[in-house]
């Protein structure tokens, strides 16, 4: 039996520890992040507040709502943040990326949705690492581990950032994580979406639910089967295949790019220290 | 000593190293051990490579220690010492330069035992055996509460090492480790919490012996270190726990009566048959 579930007590102390450790020990006592009023920035928001208190948070909300016909940040999403950040009291801000992105967006004729996409996370990526410096936080990341195993984010975008501490739950465990932290339950019950454009859902473009791949994901990392084990365990067998090539495919974007290897002793290979080093 | 002695306190000293600062964590290590001491604590034992932290990697070579006089970080364990017996955990470079993950019994101003960790686990989230060389023994040794074995985290995962020290005569197996947590289901304590307390206790009833166990918490590199530290009795019952999470001292008291009184009732230790055990390992491993 596939069983994800998670006792949210403890995973929430484990985290909050986490975070507050990781921040602390580099001198750090704030953080902030982009809260687009989905399930996963809502959680390390929820989280963050725990462990250092809201005025030590900052919630950024960077909408893109130029072009009418491809307006991606819809207004009950910004409301969804604002509750949010209204019911911890943390710190907020609104930084509209559109003056920012267009420019870039229409210099070019053949723009595809998926770069103006892209282009728009890694702007969200530059406003939060710029904001980090006068608010003297660290950027706190938002990523799970169901995103991050089939490498649904932009690289430099969405993923970039100090700490991650969702990364090892499931899409299904961050839900239920959502639940215990107090986040409102529109925002747990809506579809999750990447917002890189209008009427986009993750579920609708990945063409699966998280309900399934996050099982299927368990028991071919967590549980080490083989696919073809999990295809006698009942999962489509297109489905095991096609889940294993996104995971194979976008592996590059969960380790650091390869270092050309020439001396004795080289960073990554040889010159092995831990990130905690000294602290 | 024995029959002067007969309740000894113990101090299980689960703390958060700073990675790499040998320094910080010597200062660290001799105000817990001044706090066991007002405690009226006998022995304090600090965690798995309590003087350095855990995730070293390249740093183990920079942290490595000589358990001499000389050396001014052990220099001052060792006055710490004459009051309190001491376990500690550091990086041990021999005179040949092979680096080890060690623990040092301290007592009276003097090394009484070196243990270097003998299983390495290097494998999933470990990579000792990149960084250090491996023990190849292990030695029960007498103290002035009786005879002792220590081992290291992976060590008490392989049974045979707690078997051998029980046969060369330690009624106190003294363990400690950087045990990373994982493994997060419904319950309110990690997989590996819940395997090792039941390890250790199952050590404590099969051997009617004392099991302390004293972890590291804190979280280096991404990694969280649970703590949980326990004693567990002769009759595999649990005399302390300490939280999960918590840096903290916890001390508790020990009746060494205990150790009469279970082997009275249940002789495990008397009836212990290693003739057959020597035997038939012969047999498997193609010895004789």
């Amino acid at each position: 039996m596939i069983d994800l579930s998670i006792n949210t007590d403890l995973t929430i102390k484990i985290l909050t520890g986490f975070i507050k450790t990781e921040l602390n020990r580099v001198g750090f006592n704030k953080t902030l992040m982009g809260l687009s009023g989905g399930i996963d920035s809502a959680v390390s928001l929820y989280l963050s507040a725990r462990a250092f208190g809201p005025e030590n948070v900052l919630a950024v909300r960077m909408p893109y709502a130029k072009h009418s016909s491809s307006k991606t940040s819809p207004q009950d999403t910004l409301e969804d943040a604002q509750t949010m950040i209204d019911d911890l009291g943390v710190q907020s801000m609104t930084v509209e990326i559109t003056e920012m992105v267009d420019p870039l967006i229409d210099h070019y004729e053949d723009m595809t949705k998926l770069r103006a996409g892209n282009i728009m996370a890694r702007m969200r990526m530059i406003v939060l690492y710029d904001q980090s410096v006068p608010f003297k936080g660290l950027v706190m990341g938002t990523s799970n581990k169901t995103e991050m195993l089939l490498g649904y984010s932009t690289i430099f975008g969405d993923s970039a950032a100090a700490l991650q501490p969702i990364g090892d739950l499931y899409k299904t465990q961050v839900r239920q994580l959502a639940k215990a932290l107090g986040v409102p339950d529109k925002v747990i019950q809506k579809a999750p979406s990447a917002d890189l454009w209008a009427g986009q859902t993750d579920e609708g473009e990945l063409g699966f639910t998280y309900a399934e791949v996050d099982k299927l994901l368990y028991l071919l990392v967590d549980q080490r089967y083989r696919p073809e084990a999990c295809v006698e365990e009942g999962f489509d067998k297109a489905f095991v295949e096609r889940v294993m090539g996104m995971m194979r495919r976008n592996h590059f974007k969960r380790v650091m790019p390869p270092i050309a290897k020439l001396s004795q002793r080289t960073i990554g290979y040889d010159f092995l220290y831990p990130r905690d080093w000294g602290t | 000593m024995i029959g002067l002695m007969m309740k000894i306190k113990i101090a299980l000293a689960q703390f958060n190293s700073k990675l790499g600062d040998v320094k910080a964590n010597l200062e660290k290590h001799l105000e817990l051990i001044e706090e066991a001491h007002k405690q009226n604590a006998d022995l304090v034992i600090f965690p798995e490579l309590s003087l350095t932290g855990y995730v070293l990697q390249d740093l183990a070579y920079n942290v490595a220690l000589r358990p001499h006089q000389e050396d001014p970080v052990f220099n001052k364990l060792f006055k710490a010492s004459k009051d309190i017996d001491l376990v500690v955990g550091f990086v041990h470079e021999d005179r040949r330069h092979r680096f080890y993950i060690a623990a040092a019994y301290l007592s009276e101003g003097k090394t009484r035992h070196i243990h270097n960790k003998v299983y390495l686990p290097t494998y999933g989230m470990f990579d000792e055996g990149r960084f250090f060389a491996e023990g190849d023994s292990v030695r029960a040794f007498d103290t002035k509460f009786g005879r002792v074995g220590m081992l290291i985290c992976e060590d008490f995962w392989h049974a045979s090492l707690p078997y051998l020290l029980w046969l060369d005569g330690a009624d106190f197996l003294l363990f400690s480790s950087a045990s990373p947590g994982r493994g997060l289901t419904e319950s309110p304590r990690l997989s590996s919490s819940l395997w090792v307390e039941h390890t250790n206790r199952a050590y404590a009833g099969l051997f009617t012996n004392f099991v302390v166990h004293a972890n590291k918490v804190g979280y280096e590199d991404g990694l969280n270190f649970w703590g949980g530290s326990t004693i567990f009795d002769p009759y595999g019952e649990l005399v302390i726990r300490a939280p999960d999470f918590e840096s903290t001292l916890a001390v508790a008291e020990i009746d060494l009566n205990q150790l009469h009184r279970s082997r009275a009732r249940l002789p495990l230790l008397r009836d212990e048959r290693t003739n057959v055990v020597l035997r038939e390992l012969e047999r498997i491993l193609g010895v004789k």
